[in-house]
């Protein structure tokens, strides 16, 4: 039996990519320009999109009492650093952000390690029960891991986990959709011949993943990399049950602020801007690149 | 080596011949072997915390389980599913789960539609426009809930107050089922139309522009070819969306909880959806047993609701194609 595929025989789960991008001629209504109705209601849409966050930080840096006045003040207050204190005081939002940069960071990169370790295998390495084990791997794609959340926690209970930020991390490494997502990109833009060539050199298969795939492989590793840190800072359910107050991510920590233990709706606010502001960081630096992977994927997916 | 030569040699019996040959069959092992290396970490995880606890979750739900005392079982046969399908409340979370589902799915995928049809259009800014319109999507649900919910509030929330600006009566977005389920699916709305209307432009832009071109020629007007081309080829998206927001809008979990912060989905439970039914029984009221089983039930009727799309989807698309 052959290590390496000769051709891509796998079963073809997902049809074969068009050609995309600009062709010469511009396409129907992609050629024309927009009207002024067109931004005017794009320009609505937008106003609705950032309305919230706008909100949140003239709720964070007023007092409570000025968001109970009628009329509302629209424009932020001088409360910011107050607020700020406070939550950090009351909340452990401090703690509860370093948390979620253990855990979200050590998920992205367990998960794009693993996940293009398994995508190279699955694309170019042929071996007993690849397909069915990919076929499996798909097919859980589409069910929510919510739904064995049970098992798992008297698994974490059992392992004396509870509480501690591995039960979040461990279990957060799997991603299907990864393993799938770099087998296609693997699948499109890692040529056979590249592999079969450095095979007649001599290079062992380890050397081609570190000195071939990975190379080639680094800005789906990158898009892959974005997604899963995003996944893993918001992810809520999991870990308000497997984590408490005591060792939170900020999450669990924004859950704890919701359930009524901080009444002061400002310092509410000030804790959610808090722990919103570290993703919106990363989405105003690469924004343009997680637009571009969301875009990809909804072709490839 | 190349590989050719490695399927050609004759396969050897370990152990005879000399080193060399004993080498080259360990290597032959070897590469045999090693793209389960490759495949292993991942493969740890996945059955250990992925596939594990989604089959065992059909096993617990026959058994009694205890949240403190999780380690002992005790079987009770189907008792956990006639428990559950005699509480009226299981019976009001499936509604909501139903009616919220239909409440944030349908607006949501509409508007994200007609907002890609815009984005399709040849724009100034147009990279700014599309990460902005994706900005709520990167917000935590809990970050999101947390904001919505003091917009919503009653009497000195944004919403009532420039509903009053337009002359309407305030309303009490927490104890109205219909209020309160409008409020929840708000949120789902506000945060993925964005991202749907991305899913959907992509789409736009792989359909042929000859297509357009010739339905040009023909005289087809703007309307008309969104109609009859933009629609027909962007029918694999749409399914795929639909089937998202059915999974996500079935196991909606994070913004009921959070919305008034209490696990029973509102004072008589009037926003609370499967997801949150589940997570009352089992941290709520420590039935992890009875847990398993509401998580076994939400997974059949994701399972049907699927299928059920997909059906309905290769129907019309076999209608279409015998026009």
């Amino acid at each position: 039996m052959t290590t390496l595929a000769a051709q891509p025989t796998a079963p073809e789960t997902v049809p074969p990519t068009t050609p995309r991008g600009r062709r010469g001629k511009p396409r129907g209504a992609r050629g024309m320009h927009g009207g002024w109705l067109s931004y005017l209601i794009l320009g609505f849409a937008l106003l609705i999109s950032a309305f919230p966050f706008y909100w949140t930080i003239v709720a964070a840096s007023r007092s409570n009492a000025d968001l109970a006045k009628v009329p509302p003040s629209l424009l932020p207050g001088p409360n910011l650093i107050k607020n700020f204190d406070a939550v950090l005081e009351e909340a452990a939002i401090g703690k509860a952000l370093l948390n979620s940069f253990i855990v979200s960071g050590s998920i992205t990169v367990g998960t794009v390690l693993c996940c293009t370790l398994a995508g190279f295998a699955f694309a170019k390495l042929r071996f007993k029960g690849r397909g069915a084990l990919l076929t499996l791997t798909i097919g859980t794609m589409m069910i929510p891991p919510q739904l064995g959340v049970i098992p798992l926690f008297m698994l974490i209970a059992e392992l004396q986990w509870v509480n501690q930020l591995q039960a979040v991390i461990l279990p957060g490494l799997v991603s299907a959709f990864g393993v799938f997502f770099m087998r296609q990109y693997l699948v499109q833009s890692l040529p056979d011949e590249l592999i079969e060539a450095a095979r007649v050199d001599g290079a062992s298969t380890a050397r081609i993943f570190w000195s071939i795939v990975v190379p080639v492989a680094r800005p789906g590793m990158a898009v892959l990399g974005m997604l899963t840190f995003m996944t893993a800072w918001n992810d809520f359910f999991w870990p308000i049950i497997a984590l408490s107050s005591q060792e939170p991510t900020v999450q669990v920590a924004l859950r704890q602020l919701g359930g009524g233990y901080v009444h002061d709706q400002s310092v509410i606010m000030a804790g959610t801007l808090l722990g919103t502001l570290p993703v919106l960081l990363v989405f105003g630096l690469l924004g343009r690149q997680i637009v571009g992977g969301i875009m990809q994927g909804a072709v490839k997916g | 080596m190349t590989l050719t030569a490695t399927a050609k040699a004759a396969p050897r019996a370990p152990g005879t011949g000399s080193d060399d040959g004993r080498a080259a069959s360990l290597r032959r092992t070897w590469q045999k072997l090693s793209p389960y290396a490759y495949i292993a970490p991942f493969l740890t995880l996945f059955a250990a915390f992925g596939l594990f606890p989604l089959l065992y979750t059909a096993f617990v739900s026959l058994y009694r389980v205890e949240l403190q005392t999780s380690g002992d079982m005790e079987w009770r046969g189907i008792a956990n599913y006639t428990a559950l399908f005699t509480d009226e409340y299981f019976w009001t979370s499936l509604r909501n789960t139903f009616t919220i589902g239909v409440l944030s799915t349908v607006p949501q995928l509409a508007m994200a539609l007609g907002l890609a049809h815009l984005l399709n259009y040849k724009l100034r800014g147009r990279t700014f426009i599309r990460t902005a319109i994706l900005l709520p999507y990167a917000t935590s649900v809990a970050a999101a809930t947390l904001v919505f919910a003091q917009l919503f509030g009653r009497d000195f929330g944004l919403i009532n107050y420039a509903l009053g600006l337009v002359g309407l009566s305030p309303v009490d977005w927490q104890t109205g089922t219909v209020a309160s389920q409008i409020a929840v699916s708000t949120i789902v709305v506000w945060r993925w139309t964005g991202y749907n209307a991305l899913i959907y432009l992509a789409g736009m832009q792989s359909i042929p522009g000859e297509l357009y071109e010739a339905a040009e020629m023909d005289g087809a007007s703007r309307w008309r070819q969104f109609i009859h081309v933009t629609l027909p080829g962007l029918r694999p998206t749409i399914v795929f969306t639909v089937i998202v927001s059915t999974i996500g809008a079935t196991q909606l979990f994070g913004e009921p909880l959070l919305f008034e912060g209490s696990i029973s989905g509102g004072i008589s439970h009037q926003y609370q959806t499967l997801g949150l039914y589940m997570y009352e029984q089992g941290w709520g009221f420590f039935h992890l047993g009875r847990a398993a089983a509401i998580a076994w039930v939400m997974f059949v009727l994701i399972v049907v609701l699927v299928g059920a799309n997909a059906l309905v989807a290769r129907r019309r698309a076999r209608k279409e194609a015998g026009r």
